[in-house]
């Protein structure tokens, strides 16, 4: 299935979940928040929400700022 | 040391000085500038992870002692109420159950655009009612016009952040009786209602000129991260912010246009 992470395609299994997004790219979950579809998802729901071909994933963390 | 804390939402601080953690040419200086300033609370902003190339996997929060410092996050590039509301609630996602306190506060900075960076006052009057609502403790970046610094506290802003200057000019405070009014008016019959000066210090003398004023405190990021020598600044920042507060709290003599004698006039030999 086809997906869009961060404006960027990714191809992945069909049902892959959000950990396995985040298990492909190395990022830890306590340093990361997600948002399926505009949705934010809660950290406890990475695992067991399967993801479909469209969806599109917005995956952000801190960066320094003033 | 003043004797007085500042307390913002749920947040008892006991310096005066917010700092930014962005422009440093790495983190370990950003670290130590922080350890310098004596800041208790530090900005951060909310960004897309970089999916390749990642810097080496490491993170600005592995630079930041959870138990050392509150994290506020910002809205920083946000033009417009939905933009700010959407990335509020994922920088709160990311603190909720982090280990790092500031998931309950957000400084809201709704830009007007990319080449003054002021604030547009209506997407940010539209995004603090959102989020006041949400239940954030909203700590709002604005200009230093007195009626909509009012409409801003009316609105239920934990804090209200007039600019001193343009973001990152290093012009300092332009002009002093704009925060002189505001602080009147928003702290008539509320004299613990903050109000910080965010934007354009560039130097330490800016710094205690604004908290001459009267604010509560300073925010600031390039004056420091931008220097030549960045910790020094950083240590220059701290002081001044205790000075300004000191001498505000001590009462400075009025401006006159004539000379006083300090020495006493009698007793002169020559007279």
């Amino acid at each position: 299935m086809e997906l869009c992470v961060n404006g960027e395609k990714l191809l992945l299994p069909d049902g892959a979940t959000i950990q396995a997004v985040l298990d492909h790219f190395k990022l830890q979950p306590v340093r990361v928040a997600v948002e399926l579809n505009r949705d934010i998802v809660p950290k406890k729901a990475y695992s067991n929400t399967s993801l479909k071909s469209g969806d599109t994933l917005e995956i952000v963390t801190f960066v320094g700022g003033g | 040391m003043t004797s007085t804390h500042l307390k913002i939402g749920p947040y008892e601080l006991q310096s005066r000085l917010i700092v930014g953690t962005g422009k440093y040419s790495s983190l370990e200086l950003m670290q130590q500038c922080h350890q310098e300033s004596g800041a208790e609370v530090v900005t951060v902003a909310v960004r897309r992870e970089r999916l390749v190339d990642k810097n080496s996997g490491r993170n600005i929060l592995d630079f930041i002692d959870p138990k050392k410092y509150i994290l506020l996050p910002n809205t920083a590039g946000c033009f417009n109420a939905q933009e700010v509301v959407r990335v509020a609630k994922l920088g709160r996602e990311m603190l909720t159950g982090s280990g790092y306190r500031g998931a309950d506060w957000v400084k809201l900075e709704c830009l007007g655009d990319t080449k003054t960076l002021l604030p547009e006052p209506v997407g940010t009057l539209e995004a603090l009612k959102i989020l006041v609502q949400d239940g954030f403790q909203v700590l709002v970046y604005c200009s230093d016009d007195v009626m909509l610094c009012k409409r801003i506290k009316e609105s239920g802003a934990a804090a209200v952040m007039p600019a001193g200057s343009p973001i990152g000019s290093g012009q300092g405070v332009l002009n002093p009786n704009a925060i002189r009014i505001i602080l009147e008016q928003l702290k008539e019959n509320d004299p613990a209602y903050p109000v910080i000066v965010d934007a354009g210090v560039g130097t330490a003398s800016d710094v205690a000129a604004a908290m001459e004023l009267g604010v509560d405190g300073v925010l600031l990021n390039t004056a420091i991260a931008g220097a030549t020598d960045p910790v020094k600044m950083a240590r220059a920042m701290m002081l001044a912010t205790e000075s300004g507060r000191l001498a505000y709290q001590a009462g400075r003599i009025p401006r006159k246009l004539y000379a006083t004698a300090s020495s006493p006039w009698e007793g002169r030999i020559n007279a």
